[in-house]
């Protein structure tokens, strides 16, 4: 399917930039980074979370820990996709008993994965708060579940028929955060 | 990372022998991410909640029922058991009628065990839920291979290119044929071995490439970095297929000795429930190399694969000829919340 590119919103060293600001609020925020413990979310949440803790290495001489969380089994449209999603690994490394946890996506848009995100940590232990920072926030009305970000990228309002596609190294060929939208679908 | 497609979008699993190379590694794949679920402190996910599994045991088993039953539980389905000696099958309803009936209750998955051939592919065609096969006969056993395999895996790092030796009473075993079947479509070369009454050479024939047959299971063992021995399956032998059970331990039981023909760092696996003493010693089953319980470990996640596979979807609209429904629906793009 071919999308067409409506906009360019950030760009290589802007993604760089957004994140060495969200270190430092996550930082500040809990008063150093000794009880933080980042968790990203599949995919692309998975190397910011790396980024922010390399960021708050910098900053504090300390890496705090990076978990990957894989969502799907706690999906609540299991039920409804077709072909099943395929399941990928879920690795928190040590206890996060206690912990400031930061759970780190590139997009918020529905909230849902979020919700999903939440009920698994939940099911590995007691932290003693859960904090969510995104790249990319697409705006509250497009909230299903009461669920916002407490450190934010950039907050970019779009319309349904959008889509934010964000591109990191890591899986694409190039850094930036676009927003497209599919030819035939009104909005 | 393998340049295989793998998917598996089956509505049933019966066997072995119809699935794609790419099927198989979705489902080790697959069973390996559920491998973390059994080792937290909360060995449960979502991801079946509401759902139900009926398993329907016409033959005894421990291992495999406790093992699906489990895998169900993990993924939160309510798994409800049924086992022959305390069914209407006592009364004199027939498989079809069982089946339809536990139907009517409209149940997500039903596994079943039975003792012929061929029993699972008659409730496919006739029930529009998911069948998995739990072993019918001497036809085929899926998930035993399959959690067989996924055990090679984590210790030999891959199938390709292994040598297997299966040694022991290969006629009567739907573990062999569906192992044969697996271990062959995904590259390793299986040689089977045993009594020519147990092991006969037409067992050739049952695949196109990569399977001998030798007489001697020294030869059959001889090079090989997997070896599996199999049960005597007395339940299904008709007739005496070798002189006694004596005769066979001291020419067919697996002693230490014979491991030394076998590669310097094979290992041993036996699907259970093993007769120690007569096609294996107690110094091999508990030995370095044996793997046994490992496959037990395996069992439950290659279920919870299957079970995640095949029940987890949407299956419930009308569909009466067994077929899936997978190419009705729509691929649907990953969301982002």
């Amino acid at each position: 399917m071919d999308f067409i590119e409506k906009a360019r919103i950030m760009d290589g060293p802007r993604i760089n930039r957004a994140l060495a600001r969200l270190s430092s609020e996550v930082v500040e925020e809990n008063h150093g980074a000794g009880d933080l413990f980042l968790v990203g979310i599949r995919r692309r949440g998975v190397p910011l979370a790396e980024r922010m803790a390399a960021k708050i290495a910098d900053l504090e001489g300390y890496r705090p820990p990076v978990g990957v969380l894989d969502i799907t089994l706690y999906r609540d449209d299991l039920s409804t996709v077709g072909a099943k999603p395929v399941v990928n690994r879920t690795d928190l490394p040590g206890d996060i008993e206690n912990r400031n946890i930061v759970l780190i996506d590139d997009v918020l848009y529905t909230g849902r994965t979020i919700r999903a995100a939440l009920d698994q940590l939940i099911d590995f232990g007691r932290p003693r708060r859960v904090q969510l920072a995104v790249l990319v926030d697409r705006g509250k009305e497009h909230r299903e579940l009461p669920i916002q970000a407490d450190y934010i990228g950039k907050l970019v309002p779009t319309k349904k028929s959008e889509i934010i596609k964000v591109m990191l190294q890591e899986f694409d060929e190039e850094e930036g955060v676009v927003i497209v939208e599919r030819p035939s679908e009104t909005a | 990372m393998t340049t295989v497609q793998t998917t598996f979008n089956r509505r049933h699993l019966l066997g072995i022998r119809d699935l794609e190379p790419g099927e198989i590694i979705h489902l080790l794949d697959t069973a390996e991410t559920f491998r973390d679920v059994s080792k937290r402190e909360i060995k449960k996910v979502p991801a079946l909640r509401g759902r139900t599994v009926i398993n329907l045991f016409f033959e005894s088993s421990t291992r495999t029922r406790t093992s699906f039953e489990i895998a169900a539980k993990r993924l939160s389905a309510d798994a409800v058991n049924v086992s022959v000696s305390t069914s209407s099958v006592t009364k004199g309803e027939t498989l079809l009628d069982t089946a339809r009936n536990l139907e009517a209750m409209a149940p997500d998955c039903i596994v079943i065990r039975h003792s012929m051939a061929g029993a699972p592919q008659h409730l496919a065609r006739m029930c529009n839920a998911p069948i998995v096969n739990a072993g019918d006969g001497s036809h085929e056993h899926p998930t035993q291979a399959l959690l067989d395999a996924l055990t090679i895996r984590e210790y030999k790092g891959r199938i390709e290119g292994l040598k297997v030796a299966i040694v022991g009473d290969i006629l009567h075993s739907r573990v062999a044929r569906s192992n044969i079947y697996l271990l062959t479509k995904l590259g390793a070369k299986v040689s089977v071995g045993g009594p020519g009454t147990l092991a006969p050479d037409e067992f050739v024939g049952i695949v196109d490439d990569g399977l001998t047959v030798e007489r001697h299971f020294e030869d059959a063992i001889e090079g090989a970095n997997v070896v599996m021995i199999l049960r005597i399956q007395r339940e299904r032998q008709d007739a005496a297929f070798f002189p006694s059970m004596r005769e066979y331990a001291v020419h067919y039981g697996l002693q230490p000795r014979h491991l030394e023909r076998a590669a310097p760092d094979a290992i041993v696996m036996h699907p259970g429930p093993m007769n120690r003493g007569v096609e294996i010693s107690s110094e091999i089953a508990d030995g370095s190399r044996s793997l046994i319980l490992d496959q037990v470990t395996n069992g439950v996640a290659v279920r919870m694969a299957v079970l995640y596979l095949l029940a987890g979807g949407s299956h419930t609209a009308t569909n009466t000829n067994g077929k899936s429904n997978a190419s009705m629906r729509k691929p649907r793009r990953e969301r982002k919340g």
